[in-house]
């Protein structure tokens, strides 16, 4: 049986300028469906760098990805924006929106992209999983109207419009203070349980790592443990 | 491609920005304003200063010229054939200035179904005599229904009517700087000689005043048989046939056709008064070069709003990259908000450029020449109204096609680590 849903199989990745320095060696790990599993390590330590080269928005590394057994390698911009748009889905540190759109418009977006529901189907989508999320009272706000722990949920609802295969964080609690934190761990831990939501979640919050199902230690661009 | 969700954004980030993108639309516009009424105007202009000269001229003209003899009696010698002869050693003839035959080849071109209209017409050379001075003049024997109807004849006459030259027999028109000349009224009996030394009384009943001073200064008109009288000649005899072809650029075709059917010597439009094309075409062309001018100032004006929007609107580049928006799309949002730009502000621009039209259309312009004209000379071709609205987008389009191409390259990795 072949559940693996992501595969990087000895990634590198070095920086030319101005000295060649490299950041990442020998990355070799794999995520079954269903696993939440966190990232910890050193800053510094090329955690962010593995991420961008996971989620497709870095094309300039050595090795081999593979997203749902498909290799990354050999595919152009317009074909990995689609698999972006369809199979992964990410939330950054700064709590990325865009401000013209109210928070409703902002979750629909990548899914108007897909095309794969009526509008009206996807805003039902967006309203569900804002409703999941306990926003759906600011679902007609602008964007930048919001605090920082509602607009981190706002992103995790667009993440998740699409059904992703898997949902990617770099530091998603890193800006929030402790109660935020705890309420968007809840979310991915609830979404993880009840959907068999896959997460890779990069985070320097030690207890945020330790009440995941995985660890994968990083240090000096290679993994130590996982 | 899902279009409406890229003029969504472009929509959204448009309004974000609604007052540089604002700023940018009026440029448009008033590119567009200025181009339309420039050329309206311009066009104007040309059609009524043309239409002055090239209206009262016929698409070809049959008449008898004097020419030298083609056959001169060197290009019969076996040896020099293939030469280029100098030697004419027959003068010209004196060749009579009378269309021979003139009833069969009017019966020619009446059947010629390429042919609109036509009008035979006497000219001749006159001495206009007053007391004891005598200057020399040009008589026009016409027939007066039909050069009114093919060739504005009545709009030129000032005093008087046109028609009298039929109803009053030896009667004449005179050119306005001629009457002024004689000192001759409406009613007057002036005296005129013709070059074969025949003199004859003519009554006037009209003036005549085409704009063209020169022309005013020399010519006059009679009726065909007043003429053919001056003349001593018979009720046959005419100089030359004006024609007017459905299809005025045949006329050189025409022209050529008619010269080896009829044996007589034939002139087109285009040959005679290129001269008027050209000083069209120049305006024309000045009209276009100062539009364009202004429009390029303009879509300098997007250019920079587009980068300045792309600055400001980097992160929003770099979400839509990282939830699934390919390079194209981003490219296709800029291009959506530099042809929006383009089209509303064309479209406002044709706008004020028909009100400015109709503006400058009410000006009063009172030309001595041409009492039919009141105002200025406005020119309302939908044609132009196109190529303004074509040139706006295609400006805008350029305008934001290296912006649009830099967005779309716009690495997200770069933004979203640069925070
Ligand atoms: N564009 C770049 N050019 C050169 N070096 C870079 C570039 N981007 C990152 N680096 C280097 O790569 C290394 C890894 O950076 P990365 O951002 O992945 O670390 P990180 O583990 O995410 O750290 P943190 O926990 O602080 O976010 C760092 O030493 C950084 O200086
Ligand atoms: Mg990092």
């Amino acid at each position: 049986m072949n559940d693996t849903i992501l595969e990087a199989k000895n990634i590198g990745k070095s920086f030319r300028d101005p000295v060649t320095v490299q950041v990442l060696q020998n990355i070799t790990f794999s995520i079954r469906k269903g696993e939440f599993v966190s990232v910890v390590g050193k800053s510094g330590c090329g955690k962010s760098t593995l991420l961008y080269i996971l989620s497709t928005m870095d094309t300039d590394y050595e090795g081999e990805l593979l997203i749902d057994n498909e290799s990354m390698v050999r595919k152009n911009g317009a074909q990995l924006a689609k698999i972006r748009n369809e199979k992964i889905g990410f939330v950054f540190q700064f709590h990325y929106l865009i401000n013209e759109f109210t928070v409703l418009k902002n979750v629909m977006l990548p899914g108007l992209k897909l095309q794969k529901y009526s509008e009206q189907e996807v805003e039902e989508r967006a309203m569900q999983r804002l409703k999941k999320l306990g926003i759906d009272s600011q679902a007609n706000k602008k964007a930048n109207l919001l605090s920082g722990g509602e607009k981190q949920r706002v992103a995790i609802a667009r993440a998740l419009i699409n059904d992703p295969l898997i949902i990617m964080g770099d530091e998603p609690t890193g800006n929030l203070d402790k109660k935020n934190s705890e309420i968007v761990f809840e979310i991915f831990k609830e979404i993880s349980v009840e959907f068999n939501q896959s997460l890779l979640i990069v985070t320097h919050d030690q207890g945020f790592a330790a009440n995941t199902n995985r660890i994968i230690e990083m240090e000096d661009g290679r993994i130590i443990k996982q | 491609m899902n279009y409406k969700l890229i003029a969504g954004i472009a929509r959204a980030l448009l309004l974000a920005r609604w007052r540089q993108t604002l700023v940018a639309a009026i440029g448009v516009t008033f590119s567009i304003t200025m181009f339309i009424a420039m050329l309206g105007f311009m066009t104007g202009l040309n059609k009524l200063l043309d239409g002055l000269i090239l209206n009262r001229l016929p698409h070809v003209r049959l008449f008898n010229d004097v020419e030298p003899n083609k056959n001169q009696p060197i290009n019969t010698a076996k040896e020099y054939k293939h030469f280029h002869n100098f030697i004419q050693s027959v003068k010209s003839a004196q060749s009579r200035s009378e269309i021979h035959n003139s009833a069969t080849i009017i019966q020619a071109i009446k059947a010629d179904n390429r042919v609109l209209g036509f009008v035979p017409k006497i000219k001749t050379q006159v001495f206009y005599n007053d007391g004891s001075i005598d200057f020399s003049g040009l008589i026009d024997g016409i027939d007066v229904a039909g050069e009114s109807k093919w060739y504005h004849f009545n709009d030129y006459i000032t005093a008087g009517r046109a028609t009298d030259l039929n109803n009053v027999s030896n009667s004449i028109i005179l050119g306005k700087a001629i009457a002024q000349k004689l000192l001759a009224d409406i009613g007057d009996v002036v005296q005129v000689t013709s070059s074969k030394g025949d003199r004859m009384s003519l009554k006037v009943v009209g003036f005549f005043q085409s704009g063209i001073l020169d022309i005013d200064k020399v010519q006059s008109y009679t009726s065909i048989a007043t003429a053919q009288k001056l003349l001593g000649k018979t009720n046959s005899y005419i100089t030359d046939i004006q024609i007017n072809l459905k299809d005025i650029t045949q006329a050189p075709a025409v022209a050529k056709e008619y010269v080896a059917l009829f044996d007589t010597d034939a002139e087109d439009i285009q040959t005679a008064n290129s001269q008027f094309e050209t000083g069209s075409s120049v305006r024309t062309l000045i009209s276009y070069v100062v539009g364009i001018t202004l429009l390029i100032v303009a879509g300098f004006g997007i250019y920079n709003i587009l980068n300045m929007m792309i600055y400001e609107k980097m992160d929003t580049i770099a979400i839509l990259k990282a939830t699934g928006f390919s390079g194209k799309d981003v490219n296709l949002v800029f291009i959506t908000i530099a042809l929006s730009i383009g089209l509303f502000g064309g479209l406002a621009g044709l706008f004020f450029g028909y009100l400015l039209s109709v503006g400058v259309d009410n000006i009063p312009f009172n030309m001595s020449g041409l009492p039919a004209v009141k105002t200025y000379p406005v020119n309302y071709n939908p044609v132009y109204y196109f190529i303004a609205i074509a040139f706006s987008l295609f400006t805008t389009y350029l305008a934001g096609l290296f912006p649009a191409r830099r967005a779309s390259k716009v690495d997200p990795v770069i933004i979203i680590r640069g925070k």
